[in-house]
């Protein structure tokens, strides 16, 4: 029947936060149902029915008693729901030197691709003691990426990029579940997360047989999709230059500001008129909906990316075999056109 | 008979709160969408038919005005009357779905059925355009089945009223069913703006 | 008030069963008493069908390897277990049967407000079940029970849209069946009947019809969309065309999440009335528990984002539904204590709706204590979608609903059926009921906090422990609900006859013959005394 725990293997910073207030909800649950089982048993032991002519006093009820056994679960529950909040929001937004991996679902497997070109099949290999975002996409129905090791799950939803972070702690194989219904094989959409030492970690990466780095894959595409006949790396394209776009505050045509991240690339290439770049027309970029899959837009992302190298750098050192490379592009122009964007 | 008046009057107001749900559903999807897609859902007021949509919001609210008079003719004891504006309201029910019919046919005629034969020459917007004739076709197809039901209702009233069963001490049937009927008209009331109006003024 | 004859009977008592015989009397019938009947056992089908899913799913599970049935026969058997005992056996449960013959006793009327409507929902109940088994019998469906898409409207190969229009339809049951309560609860109530005076049990249903107006319609035009995508094959819900899948989670759980109070609330009306009954007690706090019971309707459609908090819905908006949803505690809570206060210095009864009452108070409390610790974020995000979640709502929905349909089946089966239940058999199935549901679901929740995620066809062998353990309860379960069919239908037949009181309970429903005459009561009854009036006229007393 192999081992059992009652706890699952606890490899990730955030598992021994979740434990603790799991912990603490397990005593509050089991103090409140005592209260009652005892209540219910002592009450039931003294006050049975003694003969069929017992005239049982008639009570009303208690204010003070329906306000006390209100407000004490109120606070009790308040508690639970701060720390949990807590731990959540700490959980929310990945910091900024957080190596990136790219994971795509589909029925019924995972696809991971690092940023160093290296793809696997529901295997995930990261390094020990360093904060790791996960991007994840699916091509068909809504899957989850579920680490149990880690107390972490998020929904990969059709359309759109959610991300979990986590910082692992202990090196070990740990289950990665798909936990969100998805047909035939859900219960085979398994796979393992493998957490290494990060010496290991590198020679792992360097013996993947990469065909270049997910940057320069994008860029291929990015030529072969026709992209750079208007998105020209000087000033005057029909299209913004993408130059030092990435993870930059963009000026709208109508007035707003957004920060260019993963999703709203993918938005742009996709629903190319859903915002548009101040200072350029609409309708002029064909929506390429169905032109790539999730994979390929993955990489175009990671070669926009790779065009704004003065970011905070994504990729650890050891993680890509050569850092991402700037793609040749004129050098004239670069600083002029960031400021017509 | 005053303690099944009042019963038949809130069940009926009950059975309306439930229809505000059913429609509210569809109107939460639309604020949605609307919201998230602005531009592909303003370039289909383009393909809206404003004259047609406005002249049968115009054709409900008279059947909705018949529909007052009908009940009234039946407090006063007009059978006479009661039967003819019976027989209004159910033609203006047939207008309105005859023109509805005619705009769907146009929209059938210019490929805008979502579905593998949705053509639209607004490129960029084919994808979410979709969306908007989805939820076209959802809420003024049940508003439409609402009208069918509702005729149905008034058939129903018109061969009671022949049999002589409404009097000015017994008309609760066409007090309810003009509360249906009102409702449906209000539901149109919303509809009309929403899907037809709306950034209309953009293209004009 | 009229009281029983008490004198011998030489031949039967002219009632409800008796005035008419034949098959079209039961058909056309629009007593809400017969109706329920046409209920009880409709239902008691369904819940037969479901059980049979859920063993055949347990017996699965037995093993880490998917060896007995393949995937997608699997998935078809948790989907369909979860469409029958949901639309099919919970909602309808309490309402339909227990709700429908005593919420007209209870206030003293003769039949529901629309007695006409009633026999429809049942026909549209009856429609939507035969579309529903025809939809099983010719090859089911694998969505799970909660149909979402993009798999539901896209990428699943099974009869999607014949499952749909069966929920569809059989929500209109529901809303019919709620509309003809609340209008019930306004306009019939006997003289004397003021809200104030109202038997819980009534108060509850009054809530649950609200759900049912409100909630009901939503899922039903969700679902209706949903349908329409897949014929179409292009809709609202479709990511391939700019459509976000997450709408849909949002209008399903708008109604879905009220609804598991449709399934709950009803249960709790049944405690309140056995609770009483059984210590001889006017219920503790009337007031907080009739008001709890709105308070738990008008929070249960505020809380339907928690569902979500893993789908990447805004952070904020999660913090908002985790309050809300943990705000629903305070209700329960009340409810839970209430009933408990309620023995305080009672004459305290062993019978067994009382055994079964007792079951409800402890399984329903670890059902909301857990539900706790699936509004709170952080282990929200590791628990849903795991075991955890499935044994939360089966203590809630069978251990609260289930528990409480019993309990007040046994509580008004003289009352219903003029017959006693043997109290022997009826003791000992209500133990095997309550160990064999411990033993079924408690390691659920292990499993789930450890990590085995639900819907899963095979599993990691670490969870194999839980789940041999959880299959071997199921069994006992089973015997635990087979026994009451077996040893009530015996009853019919062999029982003793019934007294009007048996249980020498208060309420209008028990001050008239066992079974009722037709139009329950030979004289109108008039209230002219407290709800609960166990004690006589002794002035109150108030502790605290």
């Amino acid at each position: 029947m192999g081992q059992f725990t009652l706890i699952p293997p606890s490899a990730a910073t955030n598992a021994p936060a979740v434990d603790a207030l799991y912990y603490f909800q397990s005593i509050v649950a089991v103090v409140m149902t005592a209260i009652i089982f005892l209540g219910i048993l002592i009450f039931a032991a003294m006050y049975r029915k003694r003969s069929d002519d017992d005239k049982p006093p008639l009570i009303h009820g208690s204010i003070p008693l329906e306000i006390t056994w209100s407000i004490i679960p109120f606070l009790v529950m308040l508690v639970m729901f701060f720390w949990g909040a807590k731990i959540y929001f700490d959980n929310g937004r990945a910091p900024a030197n957080a190596m990136d991996v790219f994971i795509v679902g589909k029925q019924w497997m995972w696809k991971v691709q690092y940023p160093g070109g290296q793809r696997e099949i529901n295997e995930l290999h990261v390094p020990v003691n360093v904060p790791v975002k996960l991007t994840l996409a699916s091509e068909d129905v809504i899957h989850s990426f579920f680490l149990p090791a880690f107390r972490l799950k998020r929904d990969v939803v059709p359309g759109r990029y959610n991300t979990e972070w986590f910082i692992a702690t202990k090196p070990g194989r740990y289950h990665i579940f798909c936990a969100e219904y998805c047909g035939t094989e859900h219960s085979g959409m398994v796979g393992w997360v493998t957490v290494m030492e990060p010496k290991e970690y590198e020679n792992w990466l360097a013996g993947g047989g990469a065909t270049g780095t997910m940057a320069e894959q994008g860029g291929r595409l990015f030529s072969q999709l026709g992209c750079s006949s208007c998105h020209l790396f000087t000033a005057g394209g029909r299209c913004p230059n993408l130059m030092n776009v990435f993870g930059n505050k963009q000026q709208m045509s109508d007035g707003s500001t957004v920060i260019a991240d993963e999703s709203y690339v993918r938005e742009s290439i996709l629903n190319p008129n859903a915002k548009i770049v101040y200072g350029y027309k609409p309708d002029i970029m064909p929506t390429f909906q169905g032109e790539v899959n999730e994979e390929q837009l993955l990489q175009l992302i990671a070669y926009i990316k790779s065009l704004s190298p003065h970011r905070a750098p994504a990729v650890p050192a050891a993680a890509g075999k050569s850092a991402p490379k700037v793609p040749k592009a004129p050098a004239t122009g670069n600083a002029a056109s960031v400021g017509s964007l | 008979m005053e303690q099944q008046f009042s019963s038949a009057q809130l069940g009926m107001w009950a059975f309306l709160l439930t229809e505000i749900m059913f429609f509210g559903g569809m109107f939460g999807a639309y604020t949605v969408y609307r919201s998230m897609y602005p531009g592909a859902f303003q370039s289909t007021t383009h393909y809206m038919n404003v004259t047609l949509g406005m002249a049968n919001t115009l054709v409900l609210i008279a059947s909705s005005l018949t529909m007052a008079l009908a009940v009234r003719s039946a407090q006063v004891d007009n059978q006479k009357m009661l039967r003819i504006m019976i027989v209004l309201t159910l033609f203006f029910g047939f207008v309105f779905l005859g023109i509805k019919g005619y705009e769907y046919h146009e929209k059938w005629v210019e490929h805008l059925i979502p579905g593998p034969h949705f053509e639209y020459n607004v490129p960029n917007y084919a994808h979410q355009a979709q969306i908007l004739f989805f939820l076209y076709f959802a809420m003024t197809g049940t508003h439409a089945l609402h009208m069918v039901i509702g005729a149905g209702l008034l058939t129903y009233l018109l061969i009671k009223s022949y049999k002589g069963s409404f009097s000015s001490h017994y008309y609760t049937p066409v007090e309810i069913i003009g509360l249906y009927w009102h409702f449906v008209d209000i539901v149109w009331i919303f509809l009309f703006p929403l899907l037809y109006l709306i950034g209309a003024h953009l293209h004009a | 008030m009229s009281t029983a004859i008490e004198t011998p009977r030489s031949t039967e008592t002219l009632n409800y069963l008796n005035t008419k015989y034949g098959w079209k009397s039961w058909l056309f019938t629009t007593d809400h008493k017969r109706i329920a009947i046409l209920y009880l056992i409709s239902i008691s089908f369904f819940f037969l069908l479901g059980g049979i899913f859920a063993m055949l799913v347990r017996l699965e599970l037995a093993t880490p390897a998917g060896d007995l049935f393949n995937s997608d026969t699997y998935n078809k058997l948790f989907t369909m277990h979860g469409i029958v005992m949901i639309f099919f056996f919970l909602i309808p449960s309490i309402p339909a049967t227990l709700g429908n013959f005593l919420i007209p006793m209870m206030i003293g009327a003769k039949d529901l407000a629309f007695p006409r409507i009633n026999l429809l929902s049942w026909y549209i109940y009856i429609v939507a079940g035969l579309i529903a088994v025809g939809t099983m019998a010719y090859g089911g469906v694998d969505t799970g029970w909660t149909f979402y898409p993009p798999f539901s409207s896209t990428y699943s190969r099974t009869y999607v849209v014949a499952a749909a229009i069966a929920v569809f339809v059989s929500g209109f049951s529901s809303i019919l069946t709620g509309l003809n309560f609340i209008v019930t609860i306004h306009k019939m109530r006997a003289p004397g009947m003021t809200f104030d005076r109202l038997p819980l049990f009534v108060w509850a249903h009054y809530a649950t019809s609200l759900i049912q107006l409100l909630g009901t319609p939503v899922v039903a035009i969700t679902i209706a969309l949903l349908g329409l995508e897949r014929i179409f094959h292009v809709g609202i819900f479709d990511p391939a065309i700019g459509g976000d899948p997450i709408l849909f989670q949002h209008l399903f759980w708008f109604y879905s999440h009220p609804a598991v109070y449709i399934m709950i609330l009803p249960g709790m009306g049944v405690i309140n009335e056995i609770v009483a009954c059984f210590s001889r007690k006017r219920p503790f706090g009337y007031p907080f528990i009739a008001g709890s019971s709105i308070g738990i309707a008008v929070l249960g459609f505020l809380v339907w984002g928690h569902h979500m908090f893993v789908t990447g819905q805004s952070m904020y908006a999660s913090l908002v539904f985790s309050l809300l949803s943990m705000a629903v505690a305070v209700p329960s809570a009340i409810k839970v204590f209430n009933w408990t206060a309620t023995m305080y210095k009672g004459s305290i009864r062993f019978e067994t709706p009382m055994l079964y009452a007792f079951g409800f108070i402890g399984l329903f409390t670890i059902g909301g204590l857990t539900g706790l610790f699936l509004a709170t974020l952080a282990t929200n995000v590791h628990l849903t979608d795991t075991y955890f979640v499935v044994a939360h709502f089966h203590y809630v929905m069978v251990g609260g609903m289930v528990l409480g349909y019993l309990g007040g089946l046994h509580f008004w089966w003289p009352k219903i059926t003029g017959r006693m239940y043997p109290e022997f058999w009826g003791k000992l199935s209500a133990l095997i009921v309550f160990v064999g549901f411990n033993f079924t679901f408690f390691p659920q929740f292990l499993a789930g906090y450890a990590g085995m995620p639900r819907r899963y066809h095979a599993y990691a062998p670490e969870y194999q422990v839980f789940n041999v353990m959880s299959t071997a309860g199921a069994s006992v379960l089973g015997i635990g609900f087979t026994l009451p069919l077996i040893y009530l239908i015996w009853s019919l037949f062999y029982g003793p006859k019934a007294p009007a009181n048996p249980w020498g309970a208060k309420g209008l429903e028990w001050e008239t013959s066992s079974p009722p005459p037709t139009y329950n009561f030979d004289t109108p009854p008039v209230m002219n005394e407290e709800a609960y009036n166990y004690s006589g006229d002794d002035t109150g007393v108030h502790v605290g």
